[in-house]
């Protein structure tokens, strides 16, 4: 077998034993803690017969492997179960959701990465110098602030002050295309500025490395231009490091949409999520805490698995 | 020593931060709790940062509310350092099985975003401040254990080391007496980005409902509180959020010079 397979099949494997284990994490992490999910339900005040009810009904006096599979068969065949407070199906109710966050992560990251691979070219071009500096200093202040804050700042200057978008997401579904598009400008703004400054920061580390080689000399001494040599010779050896970069700043977008949705109200898995862990919905919360996990490990298995495709020495083994 | 002025400006700033979370009740104008005006007014002299969606002093509550962000986030960063370290210097120092079991287990709760694992957890424990600082220490002594694994195993290998076991010292005598110094540096440097990674992990708890809970406010609680003015124009909530960027900056210009010197000193790696 070529040795390319084996790792890209080695990682894979590695990604789903680590989502088993995840969905242990999750699972224990209702379930064991001290904490007494009925109670937590019903308060402190509910008399012993409505305690025994509620677990009886949880299913809460199964053994926990018991539970845990069931749980896991289920979740595995796309049943998530019921909302504790409201009796909705989880999955029917996800669906839309996890889209509309897909919709608004997908744009984020459809204009922060070709944004922060030029502003990284740039920043490489003239390392030293003004721009890089100003770059810089402007990726390591967004870096710093926290999500709400940008929010609340770009709330305040676009929607409040000079009236260009809505403060407010709301999308629905049969929303004509473009109405979406203004709806969610504000939250897409934010998510850019939280992932732009690092995405920039370690492209630019990347690329720098790469143009201390020999081979990016050499083409130095050969009469080049700086844009061409970038392009290239330095591109190509940087793309794997880049890629990576990208990759882990998309699973950062993930956890970061979650604030952000909060912010401005938008119908998605974060918001979701945030409400019933308020409500002490444990079966959604757990299905939420599935699905962010899955994202996040699949996209860090998703960076690894490119990882090894643009190893030139692991793709033309000797 | 030279302090250079990136840094000299960090560090009095955080110095300020950190006074005012100690002097609260000789520096708030007015008390915690007390309704002392009308909703929302404008800064004046006499509320200097105007009133919050209640009518208290805003400057007041952003003073007593800095020091519970301050607190619980030094809590928390000190709770994730004696962990991690402990055990990540164990792991170092132990080898085989222990670093193995303990490294895998870290590799799983890192498989999780930090955020969604407080949330899941916290959805079944009581919200208190003593649960939130377990939890968030627990989860970030994670990442404080990889730093303090990889430093330890470089250090494990030196001579001095392997004199000390020589001489008949136990693993606590050679994780205290010779790790530990050789360490410092570098995880003076990380506390103050764990620092600064509580501050923003705990408001954005609080922001969301699920840290500090009312009638206490930290940072991240009086920018809930007073997120509904951001429609009307009043710029109530930005304040603490300021607050909160200018004190993760700070600490960050301060952790970064110190990297720097510690890693010039020992050429290249800290």
């Amino acid at each position: 077998m070529h040795p390319i397979v084996k790792y890209v099949a080695q990682r894979i494997l590695l990604g789903l034993v680590l989502l088993f284990a995840a969905s242990i994490m999750i699972f224990a992490g209702t379930q064991i803690l001290p904490g007494d999910v009925a109670q937590s339900i019903l308060g402190q005040s509910a008399t012993e017969q409505a305690l025994a009810n509620l677990r009886a009904e949880l299913g809460l006096n199964e053994p926990l492997v018991t539970r845990y599979l069931d749980w896991l068969t289920a979740a595995l065949h796309g049943d998530l179960g019921t909302a504790l407070t409201n009796g909705q199906d989880i999955a029917t109710s996800m669906g839309q959701r996890l889209g509309n966050t897909l919709f608004l992560a997908g744009w984020a990251a459809l204009i922060a990465v070709p944004l922060a691979i030029l502003l990284g070219l740039i920043a490489v071009r003239y390392a030293g110098k003004w721009p890089d500096k100003l770059i810089s200093a402007v990726t390591l202040t967004t870096v710093s602030i926290p999500e709400f804050l940008l929010g609340y700042i770009v709330m305040f200057y676009f929607a409040v002050q000079w009236r260009l978008f809505p403060s407010v997401s709301t999308v629905y579904e049969g929303m004509p295309f473009l109405d979406k598009l203004n709806a969610i400008a504000l939250p897409v703004m934010v998510l850019v500025m939280v992932v732009l400054g690092h995405m920039m920061r370690m492209t630019r580390a990347a690329i720098l490395n790469v143009m201390q080689s020999a081979y990016i000399e050499t083409a130095e001494l050969k009469g080049l231009r700086p844009f061409t040599i970038i392009r290239k010779h330095a591109m190509p050896n940087a793309i794997a490091p880049i890629v990576n970069v990208v990759m882990l700043n998309l699973a950062y977008l993930v956890v970061g949409v979650v604030v952000v949705e909060v912010v401005f109200v938008y119908p998605g898995m974060g918001q979701y999520l945030v409400d019933h862990v308020a409500k002490r919905d444990v079966p959604v919360v757990q299905a939420c805490g599935l699905v962010f996990a899955a994202v996040y490990i699949g996209l860090n298995m998703l960076a690894d698995v490119i990882a090894i495709l643009a190893n030139p020495r692991l793709r033309h083994p000797k | 020593m030279r302090i250079p002025p990136s840094a000299a400006i960090g560090l009095i700033i955080t110095i300020t931060y950190f006074l005012a979370a100690i002097l609260a009740d000789w520096l708030a104008p007015y008390d915690y709790f007390e309704i002392v005006g009308e909703v929302w007014e404008p800064s004046s002299s006499q509320f200097l940062l105007g009133t919050d969606s209640i009518g208290r002093d805003l400057l007041s509550r952003m003073i007593y509310g800095g020091r519970i962000t301050i607190f619980v986030a030094t809590a928390a960063t000190i709770l994730a350092f004696v962990t991690g370290a402990l055990l990540g210097f164990t792991a170092a120092v132990a080898g085989g099985w222990v670093d193995q079991v303990l490294s895998r287990m870290v590799d799983l709760i890192m498989s999780i975003p930090a955020l969604i694992f407080a949330l899941v957890v916290l959805s079944v424990m009581p919200v208190t401040m003593p649960v939130l600082i377990l939890v968030m220490g627990l989860i970030e002594s994670t990442r404080v254990f990889r730093l303090s694994r990889a430093v330890a195993a470089d250090i494990v290998v030196m001579d001095y080391v392997e004199a000390a076991r020589l001489r008949g010292e136990g693993s606590v005598y050679v994780i205290f007496r010779e790790i530990l110094p050789n360490s410092l540096s570098p995880l003076v440097a990380e506390a103050g980005l764990r620092f600064i990674f509580m501050v923003l992990f705990i408001s954005t708890l609080s922001f969301l409902g699920l840290g500090v809970q009312p009638p206490l406010a930290d940072w991240g609680g009086i920018v809930k509180e007073n997120k509904e003015g951001i429609v009307y124009g009043i710029p109530a909530a930005l304040y603490p959020a300021v607050a909160i960027a200018t004190l993760a900056i700070s600490v960050n210009l301060v952790a970064d010079w110190i990297l720097n010197r510690t890693s010039s000193l020992k050429g290249g790696r800290g």
